[in-house]
């Protein structure tokens, strides 16, 4: 008889079931699919154009097929069977291999885009549609960016379709990927107007406050003014009173790009995290720097513009392209993107993004939102901790009957979603006793001690 | 001090935990055979669908135990020596103490069946018993389950995420008989259907056919009827674990007698949890309470009298949940299976949702509130708790019953629809006006 040790993770569903042929035939879509852009990469200009759309294609119906076979037929509910058992969601070869594929990925956009040249090319005529001009490796990202949204975003709501809360976010982020971060900066660009993102600001889009960055934008009249005030406003008003009033949530499973991906995306991988006492020692400590760093060097840099560059000189390139390089390409694309099968999909949420440690802040000082535990309902089952995608141990409150108010947390509610016995909601509410916990619980607070 | 507690449930946890708090220089050890570390007990099933592995269903890190001194000793305590204070393990040096306290747990009901020894044939209440279960239900097509409460409707559940054909017996007319009224059950029985179970209600275990091998073949019903299977799951209760009273001058009746202050018969011997059994329990609760939240309050309660604070187990309002496959449930105070006579009952029920809600209350003038049942509806523990207390009138329950929504955003509302139909239903009294919960411009001003 097998014991809980003999297997790293988990003994007692191995083995998983057999795909069964339906499933086997939808993901063998995605395969072909995936097969098609590859030999697109290396196809002679004949055939990359029908390769290219048929890899698009292909990849699409697979992906759309699979998910209705795989969550949307059937009772609805939480479908977690199997999540530690499958190579593909428990760190096993074929995670590997996809991290390695999506790392890899990355890694030829960022320093070797002329391999893509072949993939470029085939969005030629969407991107002379939308923005007026050709395609380049950055079109070719955010379209492929999109598409992952919008498809898995497609999965999320079959798979969580019993929950209002998660039909209404998923739609939220699949709506802003598509309409705010692809659409709009395209007929930004088409109008010979800075490719700006709306829903993107600092710290987290550092260069929109940067002296430089303000200047470029405001080269463009009335726009560019628009566009550097929405950035002021979104960063040091809107910020703040969105966090008041809902938590980090309105930005981080709502709004945010990454967010979205990280929600749709990444969702078979969100029980990755890793949610030791350890690792949260790791993200206080990196987190908080990485927010300090920008603070400080724009603090910084708005004095050296002011002081005519005498005191850093040109230093404001030299530190976009650093720490572009850091923490844009290497943290939040290649092991953000590139590890999701490995280490969850909100490493970068996590570690490093400083919007998130700013709306962190926030959230745990000033802010009218928690999830509540309702009483002394919690049996320590571990899902809800299981689910959260940003490491956090959420069973830790619900078993002492505390309300859960971290910085980490981006109110996806998938805790809520996964309870058994439905103990966790997100609510805004009263600061005034927010913290205080359940009466019903805690040996303090029974009541056989009067 | 020295307490030494035998047993690492949620009831010899949550003492230990308690006895920390309130005597922070005692010595405090742990005893198990069942794992070296404290596990949630209601997540067993979690592991066998493969939805969270050993780690997760720990519900402390290893680290906490060291941190908080809390000494863990993984080995079987063989027997009590009450006259000398102390303990004797299987493997380990013998623990002398101050204090014992027995939550030893319980373990499966077997009623007598013939063939109940045979291979496969088992129950679902300890990590052993999960890891088994795991092992004999590989490459098994058809599993039988006996018993129609909690931890059967959990063994089809997970039996089914492993394709078997899953046939439940059940003895009463309906599911859960001794405790879910009719409408309730019913829509369990909806879940079990459309998740792909069979249920033979009014059915009992009569036999179980083994092969050459000796393991199950097949049972045979109390109708007559031979169900082929090659498991078979024992969901028919659980029996307080007694060994370790053997020998001693401990009182035993099917649990380890203990009185309010959960204190056995023998001084400086405590018991909580699964194993105890009350002398006197107040009327319309059990003696025998085994459940997670009852030790875990059982565990915060003998702690403080083992700390030299005596202190009476009272539980307050009864509350429970489960999960029905897709179906949640939660119960506060009493409602009985039956309707009873000076009590009465208002269900409402989804029209085509699995969503029912049922207020049982005293039929007297008071109207005073006695119970709650939820299916498909999340409840406040806090509010509920206070009406039952308070012994709140149904009408007024039913004004507040926003105030006890615990649904998730953008679910839903049901109040005003429930409201209606008790109005519907009781044209003769004064027509309930549901109080409006605050809006979101209402929320949102009220800073």
């Amino acid at each position: 008889m097998p014991s809980l040790s003999a297997y790293s993770d988990q003994p007692l569903a191995h083995p998983a079931p057999d795909t069964p042929a339906a499933e086997r035939l939808w993901l063998a879509l995605v395969a072909l699919g995936l097969l098609a852009l590859v030999v697109t990469a290396a196809a002679p200009a004949g055939l990359r154009e029908p390769a290219f759309w048929l890899g698009v294609a292909l990849l699409s119906a697979g992906a759309l097929g699979w998910s209705w076979w795989k969550f949307g037929r059937g009772p609805d509910g939480v479908r977690h069977n199997y999540l530690w058992a499958r190579a593909s969601t428990s760190r096993g070869a074929v995670a590997w291999v996809t991290g390695v594929a999506l790392t890899g990925f990355y890694v030829v956009l960022y320093w070797w885009p002329e391999y893509l040249e072949n993939l470029i090319r085939p969005l030629d005529g969407l991107s002379q549609l939308l923005r007026q001009r050709q395609a380049d490796q950055w079109f070719l990202y955010g379209t492929f960016y999109t598409l992952a949204v919008l498809l898995m975003g497609a999965r999320a709501l079959l798979k969580y379709r019993h929950s209002p809360y998660q039909r209404v976010r998923t739609a939220s982020v699949m709506f802003f990927q598509l309409g705010f971060a692809w659409l709009l900066p395209g007929v930004l660009l088409a109008l010979q107007q800075p490719e700006f993102y709306f829903t993107y600001f600092w710290p987290l889009k550092y260069d929109y406050l940067f002296p430089g960055g303000v200047q470029s934008l405001l080269q463009n009249g009335h726009l560019g003014a628009f566009m550097v005030g929405w950035g002021v406003i979104m960063s040091f008003v809107a910020t703040p009173v969105l966090t008041y009033f809902f938590g980090k949530r309105w930005y981080c499973s709502w709004v945010c790009g990454c967010g979205g991906l990280a929600e749709t995306a990444g969702d078979p991988y969100r029980h990755l995290s890793d949610k030791r006492r350890e690792a949260w020692r790791y993200e206080v400590s990196i987190v908080y720097t990485v927010l300090g760093f920008i603070v400080v060097t724009t603090a910084l840099l708005w004095l050296n513009t002011r002081l005519g560059g005498a005191l850093l000189g040109r230093l404001s390139d030299e530190f976009s392209r650093t720490y572009g390089f850091v923490v844009g390409a290497l943290f939040s694309g290649v092991v953000g993107v590139g590890f999701y099968p490995i280490l969850g999909s909100r490493v970068w949420c996590r570690y490093g993004c400083p919007m998130a440690a700013y709306l962190g802040l926030l959230q745990k000082h000033f802010s009218r939102f928690r999830i509540t535990t309702n009483g002394g309902q919690c049996i320590s089952c571990g899902n809800c901790s299981n689910v959260c995608e940003m490491g956090i141990d959420v069973k830790q409150y619900a078993q002492r009957g505390e309300p859960i108010i971290r910085a980490a947390c981006v109110g996806c509610g998938l805790c809520s979603t996964a309870c058994p016995r439905g103990v966790l909601n997100l609510e805004n509410g009263p600061r005034e006793g927010r913290y205080q916990p359940s009466q019903l619980i805690r040996a303090e607070s029974l009541r056989i001690l009067d | 001090m020295h307490l030494v507690i035998i047993g690492n449930g949620i009831a010899g946890v949550s003492c230990a935990q308690t006895v920390r708090r309130l005597r922070p220089e005692a010595r405090i050890t742990l005893v198990s055979a069942e794992s070296a570390h404290h596990f949630s007990r209601p997540a067993l099933m979690y592991l066998y669908m493969g939805h969270l592995r050993w780690p997760d269903v720990k519900p402390f890190e290893d680290w906490y135990w060291v941190e908080n001194r809390l000494e863990l000793v993984h080995d079987r305590a063989t027997r009590i020596d009450a006259d000398a204070h102390t303990v004797h393990l299987a493997a380990g040096p013998s623990l002398a103490y101050d204090a014992l306290l027995l939550a030893t747990g319980a373990t499966t009901q077997y009623y007598d069946w013939p063939g109940q020894d045979l291979r496969g044939v088992q129950g679902l209440v300890s990590k052993a018993d999960v890891e088994l279960m795991a092992d004999l239900t590989r490459d098994v097509r058809e599993a039988v389950v006996v018993g129609g409460g909690l931890i059967g409707v959990e063994m089809a559940e997970m039996l089914r995420t492993r394709g078997l054909a899953v046939t439940m017996l059940v003895r009463d007319r309906h599911y859960w008989g001794s405790v879910l009224p009719p409408e309730e059950a019913a829509l369990v029985d909806a879940q079990l259907r459309r998740h792909g179970v069979r249920v033979q209600y009014g059915t009992e275990l009569a036999e179980i056919l083994g092969d050459a091998s000796g393991r199950v073949r097949a049972v045979r019903t109390s109708g007559g009827q031979e169900l082929p299977c090659q498991w078979l799951g024992v969901a028919t209760g659980v029996v307080p674990n007694l060994a370790l009273t053997a020998g001693t001058s401990i009182e035993t009746d099917r649990g380890i007698l203990v009185d309010e202050y959960l204190r056995t018969s023998v001084p400086g011997i405590f018991a909580a949890g699964d194993c105890a059994q009350r002398r006197t329990p107040p009327p319309g609760e059990a003696a025998i309470e085994p459940l997670w939240y009852t030790g875990r309050m059982q565990g915060e309660t003998v702690a403080h009298t083992i700390c030299g604070q005596p202190t009476a187990y009272q539980r307050g309002p009864w509350f429970n949940s489960a999960k029905f496959f897709d179906l949640e449930y939660q119960t506060y105070g009493q409602v009985p299976a039956r309707p009873a006579d000076g009590k009465a009952s208002f269900w409402w029920q989804h029209p085509t949702a699995p969503l029912g809600l049922r207020l049982h209350y005293r039929a007297d003038a008071s109207r005073a509130l006695l119970g709650v049942n939820a299916l498909g509806l999340r409840l406040r523990h806090d509010v509920c708790d206070q009406w039952l207390r308070r012994a709140t009138p149904v009408p007024e329950v039913l004004a507040q019953l926003g105030a006890a929504n615990f649904d998730p955003e953008f679910f839903a509302q049901h109040e005003p629809a429930i409201v209606a139909a008790y109005n519907a239903r009781h044209p003769d009294e004064p027509a309930v006006v549901l109080r409006r919960r605050k809006g979101l411009l209402g929320r949102l001003l009220s800073v």
